[in-house]
């Protein structure tokens, strides 16, 4: 088995550091919005665990072209992992939001495409896991599971773009505005910086759940060879 | 918004989402911890396992 690696050590430190200060900015120095009040710093992690999960369903794809091309099982285990982590984050960016809408717009829940798109784009990812579960054949496992996360991407690219292509009353933090919609405030130079180091921390998050999430994944798969092995 | 004179009171939403964002981390966390710790114990039992088994 392998040691655990210094980097990823220090990766964990950096990654904690970096997270205990983005909760301070958070709380202690991005100011109270003027309409929303405390609401609205959910709104600095929700875009940041929407964030993450875009970027692990991107990891997922090019770790599907990759296993494609070479066949290693190596890229395999990184596309599981990282769609693994993006559903965990993808729910995180929905239920949040969900909580945040409840003041805001005065319901939990309603068919906005921003909305619509992103849950279609959590089941995708859910079926990913669903179908992977459903076959023995590891080479097998890895080519559906490797062509599915390269079709499943196309939900991505629709559901950042869903708030500026169709009427949403979702706000839109990067780009033009929607005249329809509810709950967008202009961001003060702390709510920014604060914004910014969310994405940031976010960022580094990722790469470390990533990494161990990678390590166990060649764990298990290490663990499946011996039991193959053993019946044989 | 003309009259109004300070933010509304959405303190409680505010709570209820970061416990979302840090219990799903934690749950997700103590899930990688649980599972590699289960594969460790699987890993020693088959490494003894192979090790008593006879050279075919």
């Amino acid at each position: 088995m392998e040691p655990k690696p210094r980097l990823l050590t220090i990766l964990d430190a950096v990654t904690a550091a970096l997270f205990a200060i983005a909760v301070g900015l958070v709380f202690f120095y991005a100011p109270t919005e003027a309409v929303m009040g405390q609401v609205q710093r959910v709104f600095y992690f929700h875009v940041a665990a929407g964030w993450v999960g875009m970027l692990s369903f991107l990891a997922a794809a090019f770790a599907g072209i990759v296993y494609l091309r070479t066949g290693r099982r190596h890229w395999d285990i990184v596309g599981v992992a990282a769609v693994e982590i993006g559903i965990a984050f993808i729910f995180i960016n929905i239920v949040t939001g969900s909580i945040w809408a409840r003041p805001i717009w005065n319901t939990w829940w309603t068919w906005d495409p921003r909305l619509t798109t992103a849950t279609i784009m959590e089941l995708i990812y859910a079926a990913y896991l669903m179908l992977r579960q459903g076959i023995e054949d590891p080479d097998r496992r890895g080519r559906f599971g490797a062509v599915y996360a390269i079709v499943g991407f196309i939900s991505v690219p629709l559901t950042f773009m869903s708030a500026r292509l169709f009427r949403t009353i979702h706000p839109i933090v990067i780009g033009s505005n929607q005249p329809g919609a509810e709950g967008q405030f202009d961001m003060t130079p702390r709510m920014l910086q604060t914004f910014m180091f969310s994405l940031l921390t976010f960022t580094f998050v990722f790469v470390d759940l990533l990494w161990h999430r990678v390590r166990l994944g060649k764990l298990a798969d290490h663990v499946e060879q011996l039991k193959l092995k053993l019946a044989a | 918004m003309f009259f109004q004179q300070a933010p509304a009171d959405t303190g409680a939403y505010m709570i209820a989402g970061y416990a979302v964002i840090f219990g799903v981390m934690a749950i997700y966390l103590i899930s990688l911890v649980i599972r590699r710790r289960s594969l460790q114990q699987d890993l020693q039992v088959l490494e003894e396992m192979e090790k008593k088994e006879p050279p075919q």
